[in-house]
């Protein structure tokens, strides 16, 4: 029996069982998951915790129990900033070279008061800096000039506010080139390539399938990682999430024709690995994943902006903490537009099938 | 396209590698619904052959017409047209035996059912298996399926049997005879000589390239002139050709590191006169065999050299 005329059913067109084979590899590997899923959110959790906000530093002092120290002890107890204990001179040197406590306060009576710390240790002289403040002005000194303190600790200028649009950035890269780029080597080792092309099946709509799972589970990924960011740390999402998935779905198109590229023509897997690394290691130095590509000297900034991670990550941090619109990031979709078609273009006419 | 034009015509096939001349000026022509073999040691250009073929590899010189039409003008005719398995595909382990049948299924303009052809190749039990949890034997029948599923006119199998068991081995043979029972053309590689004259209607024996002898396996068998072979190893002293040659029934003689082959026409006269000679020299049979002639002794004929040594 044969099947033929009738328009075929979408489940056996060629693109849609081309898509659910790249699916089914990914999904029934679990090392595959943990990578794209899991590995990024704990990053950016372990990075997170080690860089999360602090509530303003409260110095340790000791007032030394000598003269009028319960009325000195009495007056910094009511400066919020102080933790303020009172030592028996006997200790009081061990305690302030243990660091147990920042500064010693020593009411030497005649209402002179002497301070010991160490000048070196900042939180020492800030200490002082506050201990003195109170102690003056108790005593009477007035400030000539009157002065508001007001405090500003906006969401968006964190070191994690920072990370995760970087972190998102670097897995898109890392996901889309090795996603892409492992499997076409694997399966041109494998020599299934070979048996596909013997088959009338389309070259283009096989390269499609890889970019169509990748944008599919891109979703996915961008999903995780986001929401983990602002549910966990309160990371800002101020601009649309349209934007936000337009961008991402450029930048792991275009990164999945580096992917591709890269993929071209190596017949062993490791060979590949070693362009994959070659090319993915200029972006994660220079392309303000932990840190501000700001950084680099000036001549190597056009370098650097032409990078495509560059872009991805500078649009993500506009789009997420700036609010930034589509129409706003011309630099970064321009960028990305242009290694998309360079890479495919590339990638198609060097491509080794056989 | 009529049905006469043949399934496969190649003429005057050249491929190099660099020095190497792996075909070297091949004709071959191959009928509809024949079950055609192509024998030879590893590296003869089977495979190569094969492949040009396929259109997996260029010619450096000749035509090869597949079902009438040529890879330049119509790849993708003949890509659906023909059914292949080749040597070392592996198919994607993760993915089970139906999702990879599926999967060939969408490629093809005209196809099998699934089910059908899962059915055909008796892997019922093992369709939701995957396909790295199946052995050998399994995973060549899925091969198969994959090359069935597109309703191919013609088969080309590059060595579908190579390190299967007997029994898998025996699978494969009923399951290519029913493609050939059906009236598809198959075309076969292999270096199993039993395989290709229980398989095949006619047989091309290759060697450097070119095809040194072809035709049905009872004809390329009887140009030993002969219809058995005795093989023997003497402990002690060694015995001449020439005396062995004056031995009654014998046509042909081979001497080949201690090990002498004899192609002999009347055996119940020629054993008896051998162990006649040897009983008034001081030498012994260590080893005596015999058998009704085969390809593989056609092969040693024609080369000199048996076909497992390369």
């Amino acid at each position: 029996m044969v099947e033929k005329g009738a328009p075929r059913p979408w489940r056996d067109r060629a693109i849609v069982q081309l898509t659910l084979a790249r699916y089914r590899e990914f999904y029934r590997e679990p090392e595959a998951m943990f990578w794209t899923f899991i590995f990024p959110l704990l990053m950016a959790a372990g990075l997170g915790l080690a860089f999360r906000s602090k509530p303003p530093e409260v110095a340790k002092i000791g007032v030394v129990r000598t003269g009028s120290y319960a009325a000195v002890a009495a007056g910094l107890r009511a400066e919020t900033l102080l933790d303020v204990r009172e030592v028996d001179d006997s200790v009081a040197s061990r305690l302030l070279r243990t660091g147990k406590v920042a500064l010693l306060v020593v009411p030497s009576g005649e209402a002179r008061i002497e301070y010991r710390f160490d000048d070196t240790r900042p939180e020492a002289v800030a200490a002082r800096r506050v201990v003195d403040d109170v102690l003056q002005r108790s005593a009477g000194r007035r400030d000539p000039v009157p002065v508001i303190n007001a405090f500003v600790r906006e969401r968006g200028s964190r070191y994690i506010d920072f990370l995760i649009p970087g972190l998102l950035g670097m897995n898109l890269m890392a996901s889309s080139m090795w996603g892409i780029g492992f499997s076409v080597v694997d399966q041109r080792r494998k020599k299934l390539l070979r048996r596909f092309v013997a088959t009338p099946m389309s070259r283009a709509e096989y390269l499609a399938s890889f970019v169509l799972a990748r944008l599919t589970l891109l979703v996915v990924e961008i999903g995780f990682l986001v929401s983990f960011g602002v549910l966990a740390f309160g990371v800002p999402l101020r601009g649309s999430i349209v934007g936000l998935v337009a961008l991402c779905l450029l930048g792991s198109m275009a990164f999945g024709g580096l992917g591709l590229l890269i993929a071209a023509r190596p017949r062993t897997v490791e060979a590949a690995s070693g362009l994959m690394n070659v090319t993915m290691l200029p972006m994660w130095v220079f392309s303000g994943v932990f840190f501000s590509s700001g950084n680099f000297p000036d001549a190597m900034q056009p370098f650097i902006k032409a990078l495509p991670l560059t872009a991805l990550n500078d649009g993500l941090r506009a789009i997420m903490l700036e609010g930034a619109g589509v129409t706003q990031l011309p630099l970064a979709f321009g960028v990305l537009s242009a290694w998309l078609v360079i890479c495919f273009a590339l990638a198609v006419k060097i491509f080794r099938w056989k | 396209m009529s049905t006469t034009t043949p399934a496969l015509s190649i003429r005057g096939l050249v491929k190099r590698y660099g020095n190497i001349v792996a075909v070297d000026g091949l004709d071959l022509e191959v009928a509809r619904g024949e079950c055609f073999g192509l024998l030879g040691p590893n590296g003869a250009g089977k495979t190569t052959t094969i492949e040009i073929c396929e259109g997996l590899n260029n010619p450096d010189d000749g035509e090869v017409v597949v079902l009438g039409m040529r890879h330049r003008d119509n790849p993708l005719g003949i890509r659906a047209a023909i059914g292949i398995s080749l040597q070392e595909t592996q198919l994607t382990e993760k993915l089970t035996v139906e999702e990879t049948v599926r999967l060939f299924h969408s490629f093809y303009p005209r196809r099998r059912p699934v089910d059908e052809v899962i059915a055909a190749v008796q892997l019922d039990e093992k369709r939701t298996a995957r396909v790295g949890q199946l052995s050998g034997g399994q995973k060549q029948r899925l091969a198969l399926a994959c090359a069935l599923v597109g309703d191919p006119d013609l088969f080309f199998l590059d060595e579908p049997t190579t390190g299967l068991d007997p029994q898998s081995r025996r699978q494969l043979w009923d399951l290519i005879g029913r493609f050939k029972a059906e009236g598809r053309t198959v075309v076969i590689t292999t270096h199993y000589m039993d395989e290709a004259e229980h398989l095949c209607d006619r047989v091309a024996i290759v060697d450097h390239g070119k095809i040194i002898a072809q035709g049905t396996p009872r004809q390329l068998i009887s140009l030993l002139g002969t219809e058995h072979v005795v093989e023997f190893r003497l402990d002690g002293l060694a015995l001449g050709e020439t005396e062995l040659a004056a031995l009654p029934g014998v046509t042909g003689v081979q001497v080949k590191d201690g090990r002498y082959q004899l192609d002999v026409t009347m055996i119940h006269q020629t054993i008896p006169a051998l162990l006649a000679l040897l009983h008034g020299r001081d030498s012994a049979l260590s080893e005596l065999t015999t058998h009704t002639a085969t390809l593989e002794d056609v092969f040693v004929h024609l080369t000199g050299r048996h076909l497992r040594d390369g």
